[in-house]
């Protein structure tokens, strides 16, 4: 078990991990994980997002995955229209992704806070049902959106955005851009949840009937942190769309949301280390299981994985509600 | 308006179905007075007491509070207009120490706009005031645990820090002494003792040697009426309050 101190050095130790790894898997012959790492690590964004709702403030979200496509979205369709020369709302498409991305965040945070407005009206159960709804009202209507591929997606013929001269279709540089947005995200939800602000979301969290009465307006906190939240999935939106070059309404199906909130809970709710640990630990298993089953000659679990993958994710949270995070750290005083 | 009052109950009226739980009850709380709210269980203390800080809607009736309407008021506008409450049950924010429960309160209360930006964690603007109020209500030792593990009493006593931590105008006690032993209730009382006249107090309260020891004034409730309000002698000695409430039997005093 380790303290707060030490665990900011195993954090700090991660990150400089992260930040060697690509040189490594050259030396060692295998550049092909660059992506899957990669892959990781905006996943990480998402959940850490997601872990702002349901780890500090208890809003158990089922929709989340609504902000993570509309993000990957904006970016495509952005795209698509740049390559056609065609104009969107009157403006013209780009594949800048010092401007998409930003838009990408942006659009996610005003859906948020738009969708937020009416679901947070309700709490508990009735929060879950309606996000879950929201997400698939969200699904429906890339489904229906024909001019954009409908329900077969949305290919960026165009390749990555380009940031700034920067080609994104380099996988090192698109690494190391995930390694940087997920640092500020996490240097940004670390203050976060560190402010006042935070600390009104864990009192209204443990109490917040009790919030009420003591005058804080709990509707409009809650709603600041949906938006944010929304926002942040919207940027781990925006990164997926580029590193795929596709989107599909797949991206916000409700099974996403789910998978979301899996690996928040996996990696341990109520902390910034956890949803990054389970973020890792559900794509790697994922990625993996399949792999293993296949060298130990298991040849129908190599196939039907999930049947070993839906069990054990049930195990771990059943024998160790802490999270993997709670494996390595100690309860803190907070 | 010659109004002094803090508070004032006019024809409050609240039915749950046919059940008439407040029933045209008017009375007010003075400035600096500590007002006790008694009765047998049943006779719509704690409903009153919501529809007071504004978490019920009353059915009927006004509530003036410094002269102003307040009956549709919300919960948190009431708060930010200086009335606080303690409850019955206890309710603090567990997984938080004591120190930050209280300074919860304090940041709640001061923090506007960017502010809220601002580190929490060891903020001498919000922990000396907290760190005040603890030492006040006799926690100061105990700043640093958790609220779940403090014993009960303390844990009342943590919620009294809280509600002064909102630099109240108007205080609602909702029956600060239930469940505690006889230790903690006298630090209780002499706490209260300690505030009179510094804040008006509308207390509920079970144990009847503290109200009558504490009250300016008591007003005895029963199935949602005022049958009596007056004086601690002088309602001890209403022969209506003997015979619903007290028991005739005289050994209440």
């Amino acid at each position: 078990m380790l303290n707060s101190g030490q665990l900011k050095y195993v954090t700090i130790t991660i990150f400089a991990l992260l930040a060697l790894f690509p040189p490594m898997t050259a030396a060692m012959d295998n550049a092909y994980l660059v992506p899957g790492i990669s892959r990781i690590l905006i996943y990480a964004v998402a959940a850490i997002s997601l872990n702002l709702l349901v780890g500090y403030v208890g809003l158990v979200s089922l929709g989340h995955a609504a902000y993570l496509g509309i993000g990957a979205y904006v970016v495509a369709i952005l795209s698509a229209h740049a390559a056609e020369g065609s104009t969107i709302f009157g403006l013209p498409g780009t594949a800048q992704a010092l401007i998409s991305v930003p838009l990408a965040v942006l659009t996610s945070g005003v859906v948020a806070l738009v969708l937020g407005a009416l679901s947070l009206r309700t709490s508990g159960i009735y929060f879950i049902m309606i996000s879950l709804a929201f997400g698939q009202m969200v699904f429906f209507f890339t489904v229906s959106l024909e001019r954009y591929g409908g329900d077969d997606g949305l290919f960026m013929y165009a390749g990555p955005n380009r940031l700034a001269w920067l080609d994104l279709s380099n996988e090192w540089l698109f690494f190391y851009l995930c390694l940087i947005v997920l640092a500020g995200f996490w240097l940004f939800c670390r203050h976060l949840v560190g402010s006042r602000f935070g600390r009104a979301l864990g009192a209204i969290r443990q109490n917040e009937a009790r919030m009420i009465t003591l005058g804080c307006n709990t509707y409009l906190h809650k709603l600041a942190i949906y938006g944010i939240a929304g926002a942040g999935a919207g940027l781990a939106g925006a990164l997926l769309a580029n590193q795929a070059s596709y989107v599909s309404p797949d991206l916000h199906h409700w099974t996403r949301s789910g998978e979301l909130l899996f690996m928040v809970i996996l990696g341990g709710t109520g902390t910034l280390g956890g949803p990054l640990l389970g973020a890792a630990a559900f794509l790697l298993m994922e990625e993996y299981l399949p792999v293993l089953f296949d060298a130990l000659g298991l040849e129908l679990l190599s196939e039907h994985w999930r049947i070993v993958f839906g069990p054990l994710l049930i195990i771990v949270m059943l024998f160790n509600r802490r999270g993997i995070y709670g494996l390595l750290a100690r309860r803190e005083g907070q | 308006m010659s109004d002094t009052s803090v508070l004032r109950l006019k024809k409050l009226a609240k039915r749950f179905g046919a059940l008439v739980v407040t029933d045209d009850l008017s009375f007010e709380v003075m400035p600096g007075e500590l007002h006790a709210l008694i009765g047998p269980n049943g006779a719509g203390k704690s409903t009153l007491m919501k529809q007071l800080s504004g978490e019920i809607e009353p059915d009927g009736g006004h509530i003036h509070y410094f002269g102003r309407d307040i009956t549709r008021l919300s919960a948190a506008k009431r708060a930010r207009a200086g009335i606080a409450r303690s409850y019955q049950i206890t309710s603090v924010f567990p997984e938080y120490t004591a120190l930050e429960n209280v300074a919860t309160v304090v940041q709640t209360r001061v923090t506007r706009g960017a502010a809220f930006l601002r580190r929490a964690a060891g903020d001498r603007s919000l922990d000396d005031r907290a760190m005040a109020l603890l030492s006040r209500v006799g926690l100061g030792h105990v700043a640093s645990q958790l609220a779940a593990d403090l014993a009960h009493g303390q844990q009342r006593q943590l919620e009294f820090a809280m509600a002064l931590a909102l630099e109240p105008r108007l205080l609602l006690l909702d029956e600060p002494m239930a469940g505690m032993g006889t230790e903690e209730s006298a630090i209780m009382v002499q706490l209260l003792k300690d505030m009179r006249g510094e804040l008006p107090i509308l207390l509920v309260e079970h144990d009847m040697d503290a109200v009558f020891a504490l009250a300016d004034r008591v007003t005895v409730l029963v199935y949602g009426r005022a049958i009596a309000s007056g004086s601690s002698d002088a309602v001890r000695r209403d022969p209506a309050v003997r015979e619903a409430y007290l028991g005739d039997d005289g050994d209440a005093s």
